[in-house]
């Protein structure tokens, strides 16, 4: 699917009554965690929109009509209580391509699809993990810091950072945002390692000039940058641990832009103290936010970004256009474009 | 195999040492180490070649020394050259500057006094380019921003209503299209990005299809159409104040300037203005003028700007590779061979 081609391309623009459109469950409109003012909208084309608090006010009435759950930045939470109480629930739209919030197994067992938005995110985050590796290896924080501080009298000529251009890129998992990630490392004349589950096509992979290491050891020892693009499951989980670290060279650095418990943090925490690894940028963590006191807010060599990957109003709005597409799909029996299914 | 962006250099580089009796060139530099010294592991090798006398020594022995002195090793503008020390270096031959500006050099007295000139023009340009997608994607994504809300104690829940802007798929206009502007914009295709240009010359067509740029006669025209402004000219009278009050307004509301060049490039006054009135919606600068700016300056309390301390060049690799062209130029210019990277008026 091309930038150009929104889901906008997939609605089908129903002639219906509103009471006659399908009910969606949201958690809030607006707020600190609800659904952004300016995509609803956008459902209210399709959908006949009911939030958490409606829902909970008068279930009875409520609980038939609602046939999709749009999950905005993983709320509201889908436990088995909910799921019991929609009996004509049939999907559960996703906005975000992780899925580790959700409960994948139990939802299946109640006969209710998952799906998730795989094309809308992969741009705005392929941008997210270069402008953390830019920002991280030229110490763009740290030089703000010194040209706004009222302490600074004179630039220091021996303040120095690390190239990007021709350095060694390792992408630890190669789906659709870690290849848009390795299109953008090539034009930076970047040397691209790969490891990923299964291995690309040759064309694919001569397209962005990038090596397949089968073993992620190669591919830990060679980088001057690894990059995390997988998603979370059970065998990514803890992914990168003391021992990758140490595999690591002492002067590389380590990029986050998958999930925060595919690194074990406090591994982490101990490589950063003991210059085991450079440095490390993360836009995700484990929990988010981190408590305030946790060990990784303290250390000079890290940048924590608060989980921005697609935090950008057009990745926003092609979410919701990618969701809605896939939940109208299940409802009108279509081929459904982005479904997710448990292991 | 040879880093890119250095030059292939046809001339006798990395000659070996003088032989056993023959003197090395003395050469004039401010001093070793420190905050704004020539590196100390710099110093080590250039001593194979060179005859280092650093300013004080100078001044302590000016008698002796001045005679001696064939060249000088310009980093990072020091040692400042007025006349006073041209007129008593009577058997100067060169000076060679590290990086690509030079407008902190008065040519024409140099010239009037006999002396050549270099600069470092092509190692710095693929780090330079780096710099300007780095603050091009730190502004648009609000990265430090975002950072400061990641390590803030009063930091509860990260907000849903916290955007950016995306830079993949934005139309980009680069003010100024040589080795830099050309570099960034091989980086800026990779994410999408619609790219303008404007330049003295036009590139020709090969050039322009390689980036997918297009030429923007007036630059007014690019101004209109940019979502980001990014200026890779070099400082000279023309290019002074290129972007004032009247380039701001021409500019969409939602875009933003980066500025790689010079500091003097932009009327900061107007900048100000600008950013304070929302005229445009953000600016990203890794050079002002003066460098550091005045500690009370309105640019470091505006929220949508942000700022480096010129940090262009700042990687290991390349500050090497410019210490190692700056050797070359010297040699050459003192065996009196073609120079390269010389600076002509």
């Amino acid at each position: 699917i091309s930038r150009q081609e929104t889901f906008s391309n997939f609605l089908v623009a129903s002639v219906m009554a509103e009471e006659e459109l399908p009910g969606i469950l949201i958690l809030d409109i607006g707020g600190t965690h609800g659904v952004l003012e300016n995509l609803v909208p956008l459902l209210k084309k399709h959908f006949r929109l009911i939030t958490m608090k409606e829902f909970l006010e008068n279930k009875k009435e409520m609980s038939k009509k609602i046939q999709s759950v749009f999950v905005f930045e993983c709320r509201p939470t889908v436990d088995r209580e909910l799921l019991e109480s929609l009996p004509n629930l049939k999907v559960i739209g996703n906005s975000g391509v992780g899925v580790d919030h959700l409960d994948l197994k139990m939802i299946s067992n109640f006969g209710v699809k998952v799906t998730n938005t795989p094309h809308a995110v992969a741009d705005s985050t392929a941008d997210i993990g270069m402008a953390l590796m830019l920002a991280s290896a030229r110490r763009l924080v740290e030089g703000c810091q010194i040209a706004v501080s009222p302490d600074t009298k004179c630039f220091a000529v021996d303040w120095l950072g690390v190239e990007v251009t021709r350095a060694t890129l390792g992408i630890v998992g190669m789906g659709s945002i870690g290849y848009k990630v390795a299109q953008r490392a090539r034009a930076f004349d970047m040397r691209i390692l790969y490891h990923n589950r299964n291995r690309r096509r040759k064309e694919e992979e001569e397209a962005v000039g990038a090596h397949y290491c089968e073993k992620m050891e190669d591919l830990l020892q060679q980088s001057d940058f690894v990059m995390l693009v997988v998603n979370l499951t059970p065998e990514t989980h803890k992914l990168i641990g003391k021992k990758e670290l140490g595999l690591m060279k002492p002067t590389a650095t380590l990029i986050n832009i998958s999930r925060g418990a595919v690194i074990d943090q406090d591994a982490l925490v101990e490589a950063l103290q003991n210059k085991v690894i450079r440095a490390a940028a993360l836009d995700v963590t484990y929990p988010e936010p981190l408590p305030r006191d946790h060990p990784l807010l303290k250390l000079n060599n890290i940048i924590i970004t608060p989980h921005i990957g697609t935090a950008t109003v057009q990745a926003i709005r092609m979410m919701a256009e990618e969701a809605i597409a896939n939940m109208l799909a299940v409802l009108n029996g279509q081929p459904i474009p982005s479904e997710v299914f448990p292991k | 195999t040879k880093p890119c962006g250095r030059r292939s250099s046809s001339f006798p580089s990395l000659d070996p040492p003088a032989g056993f009796g023959q003197e090395l060139p003395y050469v004039l530099i401010d001093c070793i180490g420190g905050r704004y010294g020539v590196y100390e592991d710099h110093a080590e090798f250039l001593k194979k070649y060179f005859h280092l006398i650093a300013m004080k020594e100078y001044l302590e022995n000016k008698k002796f020394l001045s005679k001696k002195i064939r060249a000088i090793y310009m980093w990072f503008h020091k040692p400042v050259i007025k006349e006073e020390l041209l007129q008593s270096l009577p058997n100067l031959k060169i000076v060679a500057s590290s990086g690509v500006g030079i407008d902190h050099l008065d040519l024409n007295l140099l010239s009037r006094y006999g002396v050549k000139v270099s600069n470092t023009p092509f190692v710095v340009s693929t780090d330079t380019a780096d710099l300007g997608m780095a603050l091009m994607l730190a502004s648009s994504r609000r990265l430090v921003e975002g950072y400061q809300i990641a390590v803030s104690p009063d930091t509860e829940y990260f907000p849903a209503d916290w955007l950016g802007a995306e830079v993949s798929g934005a139309t980009l206009g680069i003010v100024g299209m040589g080795t830099i502007g050309y570099k960034v914009a091989e980086r800026a295709k990779a994410f999408e990005m619609k790219i303008l240009y404007h330049n003295r010359n036009q590139r020709n067509k090969e050039e322009e299809s390689a980036v997918g740029a297009s030429y923007c006669k007036k630059i007014d025209d690019l101004l209109q159409q940019s979502d980001f402004v990014l200026l890779s000219v070099n400082l000279t009278p023309q290019t002074h104040k290129l972007i004032g009050k009247r380039e701001l307004e021409l500019m969409k509301p939602t875009a933003t300037l980066i500025n790689i060049s010079r500091g003097l490039v932009v009327d900061q006054d107007a900048l100000v203005e600008a950013l304070q009135n929302k005229v445009i919606k953000a600016a990203a600068l890794d050079v002002t003028y003066p460098e550091p700016l005045p500690r009370d300056h309105p640019l470091l309390k505006l929220k949508n700007v942000i700022i480096t301390p010129h940090i262009g060049s700042a990687t290991k690799k390349t500050r090497r590779l410019m210490m190692e062209n700056m050797m070359e130029s010297i040699q050459a210019g003192l065996r009196g061979l073609p120079i390269p990277n010389e600076v002509l008026l």
